[in-house]
């Protein structure tokens, strides 16, 4: 894949996706059903991408240790609220620590 | 502002400053690992900058850049990333009204229109507070996503192999993150996680990289036509 067409289109789609918000009446897209739709979305999206980073690897499953040991870890800081830094610390030092054993 | 201004609107106009400084530096965290995982799928680090000065919307570029590093279809990226940043069209509707811009300052504006600087400005008693919240959130976390994205991507660069510091531990349980405040507002957010990632789960072996992240998204078909109540 040309990875210039995608940043390049990611940016233009991005941007007018924001911009369309403010030009479009609120009415158009203010539905109950749609705004529900649009704000469920992502919670999919992320939950799906939580797994495929967890446990795939391109088409195959790849369970590794020292990965999931790692998620776990800032997982538990997730659910304990922590700051985002400290979430992204303990996983990375938990996973990078196992690899050296 | 002015000298008239009574000083109690100054605190609170100083407050609110100082939060949307305060949240801009917590998301100066998750650049570091923007930048480093979008190097480590591939992109330069001047694709990974210009992704975070102008897509600006983080949640997007992650997805983006992780159905990338797994081999994904562009229009498998693209798709789930714009996907993602559909629900900034949703902020720019509820922000429209409360900031009142024209020309320029609306196409600055639109940029702006993320997450952070939405729930800042919604939740302000005050319009004028609210779009206070919304230019500070947007200037703060701007500058700290944009410094640390050039940070983590340099460094990445530099430091070869990401995995050997737990990169890979880091990228799922970002995504957890950003997805956790949604799954503490109810019942439904947790059945529309619960299938996307299950539905994402079986889809792996059997469709291209990037599809199983898109066809998660029929969780929320399933969730809504059949009515669960919160």
């Amino acid at each position: 894949m040309n990875l210039w067409t995608l940043v390049l289109t990611t940016i233009a789609g991005c941007y007018l996706l924001k911009l369309a918000g403010y030009l479009v009446p609120a009415r158009v897209l203010d539905h109950p059903g749609v705004r529900r739709v649009v704000e469920l979305v992502p919670v999919a999206l992320l939950a799906a991408l939580v797994v495929v980073e967890g446990i795939a690897n391109g088409r195959h499953y790849d369970v590794n240790g020292p990965r999931l040991a790692g998620f776990a870890v800032g997982a538990f800081a997730v659910w304990r609220r922590a700051p985002f830094l400290a979430v992204v610390v303990s996983a990375a030092l938990v996973a990078a620590l196992l690899r050296q054993v | 502002m002015t000298a008239r201004e009574p000083s109690p609107q100054r605190a609170a106009r100083a407050s609110v400053v100082r939060n949307a400084l305060g949240v801009g530096v917590a998301v100066g965290a998750y650049g570091f690992a923007f930048g480093a995982a979008s190097v480590a799928a591939g992109l330069s680090v001047l694709q990974s900058c210009l992704l975070s000065l102008f897509a600006f919307t983080g949640g997007t570029q992650f997805a983006v850049v992780s159905v990338v590093a797994s081999g994904g279809t562009l229009a498998a990226a693209l798709g789930s990333g714009l996907l993602l940043a559909s629900r900034n069209t949703l902020y720019a509707m509820r922000l429209a009204p409360l900031l009142r811009v024209r020309g320029v300052r609306r196409l600055v504006a639109a940029l702006g229109t993320i997450d952070e600087s939405t729930a800042m400005a919604v939740t302000q008693r005050d319009p004028a507070l609210a779009r206070v919240a919304f230019w500070w959130t947007f200037a703060g976390v701007f500058t700290f996503w944009n410094l640390s994205t050039l940070l983590g991507a340099a460094g990445a660069s530099a430091f070869g192999d990401p995995s050997r510091y737990g990169l890979d531990a880091v990228i799922p349980a970002a995504f957890l993150a950003l997805l956790a405040s949604r799954l503490r507002d109810g019942r439904l957010e947790r059945r529309v996680a619960l299938a996307g990632a299950a539905i994402a789960a079986v889809l792996v072996p059997f469709t291209p990289p990037g599809v199983p992240v898109l066809a998660a998204t029929a969780a929320v078909l399933l969730a809504t036509t059949m009515r669960v109540p919160r």
